[in-house]
């Protein structure tokens, strides 16, 4: 249906430009020499020196980085079992339970996540003494949870998608189950697993609220940090540090991209050679 | 063929092991938590750490269950926080319809776009939502300032003499939020535009139906599961939002998230904070399960 003016196509790039120009104002602001956010008084790269000479944000960076990385890594793990298990197993006793639990972490408010993940810690470290404090760990088991739920959902997906009988092909040919596993389903899902890890890491590094409440004293995260930070004003500083998340963040997403459909190309042109 | 019934026994052996990993899992660190929630909502609030009384306690051999119904008459009796909830509902309803109204012509733009570009127009949306949500709130502090972007540039063009108070105000925490969850209503409607079949709206065209007739009988009903998982997406969310209105927001906006951090980071009474967040799972318990059956039929999961 070829259209000379459609309504949806002026809203989708109204709606575009309402998502970058913001963005797109603060990394040219980071630039700016005045302290004064507003007023433009020449280019300057100073909030970016100030910035990296901040101890105590560069000490958040590394800590966010490191529980984001942890998080990920054991949150892809749990949800390929996950995935495993929703997809292969249609039925077997509380289902209904397992995807609830899946699901419900996706919409449930941070305010309430963290909240009760709070008292679970508090509540076990006073009947078993673990986790004895709260810091880096209960962090990290709070942002595997959430990210549990997206990376399944990811992950799952794809593995509903997979043509069987491939699996079924190379239990033919005598590979075992678990070398089956590892040698032709985790292959054929690993560009659902690499966006899923990607996913996780970011909203891990993303979260402010759930960390909030689980962490300890000496274990800020970032935006914990820049939290605090904004909530007393706007600072350039920030804006430098917006503009590095910006483009940190935009280089993985393109390459990630790119990646998956390089991916894919290549899956779907050597499957129409055989 | 002798390999369907070993393919039935994937991994048999360590079926059961796989399976109790993410249940336990989910079990220990997502289901058992509210359990707690609602224990520590009948506690009394008390100068301890932690600052609430224990529910059982042995005392000269008898076991003591102190439940008390006390955090919730509290609720009950503040109009504060019935005015809280019914301030999040109400901005919660607001944010998902505008989302809805931005967000539905985005994802059909994309969705009838050629396909080889669909992927790089849906990627164009969803960027910034991986970009650092606190950054994105901050972008708009910047711009909704007295002193700010905005308020500056309307008064060089004339158009105001007297900045207009935008930020810390109910506005503000508006544009905020519809920023911030636009990508989560666009995402699954996409998901659900690009499956529907052409041929009906070309059998709808030759019986001479026009666009927008062809709109509200055709494609309007069948996107009914993406309108419902678009706005549960956005809708429970925000009713817990905390981030936004507290950057954003002023004294009129009393959301609920919010006033469960104050009573839980600032009055330190946590079985109040517990009794408001229960209240706040019951009042989302339809959504949510709304929001699961469309998943499952959807077939997300």
């Amino acid at each position: 249906m070829a259209q000379r003016f459609s309504f949806s196509r002026l809203m989708f790039w109204v709606g575009i430009a309402f998502l970058y120009v913001p963005m797109l104002i603060l990394v040219v602001y980071s630039f700016n020499e005045s302290r004064l956010v507003t007023v433009w008084a020449g280019f300057s790269g100073k909030w970016y020196v100030e910035l990296f000479q901040d101890q105590q944000i560069m000490t958040a960076v590394w800590r966010s980085l490191q529980i984001a990385f942890l998080s990920a890594s054991a949150a892809v793990v749990l949800a390929v079992l996950g995935s495993l298990i929703m997809v292969r197993h249609r039925n077997f006793k509380g289902r209904t339970l397992f995807s609830g639990m899946i699901t419900a972490p996706l919409v449930m408010p941070d305010v309430i996540i963290g909240l009760s993940m709070l008292l679970l810690f508090v509540a076990m470290g006073q009947m078993i003494g673990w986790p004895a404090n709260r810091g880096m760990l209960t962090v990290w088991i709070a942002h595997t949870t959430f990210c549990l739920a997206y990376s399944t959902v990811v992950i799952s997906s794809r593995l509903r998608e997979m043509d069987r009988s491939l699996e079924e092909a190379s239990l033919d040919l005598g590979a075992g189950q678990i070398g089956t596993f590892f040698s032709v389903t985790l292959p054929i899902i690993s560009p659902a697993i690499i966006s899923a890890w990607l996913l996780s890491f970011t909203l891990s590094l993303d979260d402010v609220v759930i960390a909030s409440f689980v962490t300890g004293p000496g274990a800020t995260t970032l935006p914990i940090e820049v939290f605090s930070s904004v909530r007393l004003g706007v600072t350039p500083k920030i804006n430098a540090l917006a503009t590095l998340i910006i483009a940190a963040v935009s280089i993985v997403a393109i390459a990630s991209w790119y990646f998956t459909k390089r991916m894919n190309d290549r899956v779907s042109t050597q499957l129409a050679a055989s | 063929m002798n390999t369907y019934p070993m393919l039935k026994k994937f991994l048999p052996q360590g079926r059961y092991t796989l399976m109790a990993a993410p249940f336990l899992w989910l079990g220990v660190f997502f289901l058992l938590p509210f359990l707690f929630v609602a224990k520590i909502s009948v506690a009394e609030g008390a100068l301890a750490i932690p600052p609430y009384t224990a529910l059982f306690e042995w005392l000269d051999g008898v076991l003591n269950i102190r439940v008390s119904l006390y955090n919730f008459q509290w609720l009950l009796d503040d109009p504060l926080y019935i005015q809280a909830y019914w301030n999040s509902i109400k901005m919660a309803f607001w944010s998902t319809v505008y989302c809805l109204l931005i967000g539905y012509p985005m994802a059909y733009a994309i969705a009838k776009a050629p396909r080889d570009k669909q992927t790089v127009l849906l990627l164009l949306v969803l960027l910034p939502s991986w970009t650092s949500f606190l950054i994105r709130v901050y972008a708009w502090m910047g711009l909704l300032k007295n002193n700010g972007l905005i308020n500056s540039a309307l008064m060089w063009l004339g158009v105001i003499n007297e900045p207009i108070q935008m930020l810390n105000t109910n506005f503000a925490v508006y544009i905020g939020v519809v920023y911030s969850y636009l990508p989560f209503m666009v995402l699954p409607l996409y998901a659900n535009l690009v499956k529907h079949d052409n041929s009906l709206l070309e059998a709808a065209a030759d019986l001479g139906a026009g666009h927008i007739k062809r709109f509200f009988t055709i494609t309007l009903p069948l996107s009914m599961n993406g309108v419902i998982a678009g706005s549960m997406l956005v809708f429970i969310p925000v009713v817990g939002e905390y981030v936004i209105p507290e950057l954003l927001g002023g004294t009129e906006t009393i959301m609920i998230g919010k006033v469960l951090w104050q009573e839980f980071f600032n009055n330190r009474d946590w079985p109040v904070a517990s009794a408001l967040a229960l209240i706040m799972v019951l009042i989302l318990l339809v959504p949510i399960g709304l929001f699961h059956r469309i998943q499952n039929k959807e077939g997300g999961l």
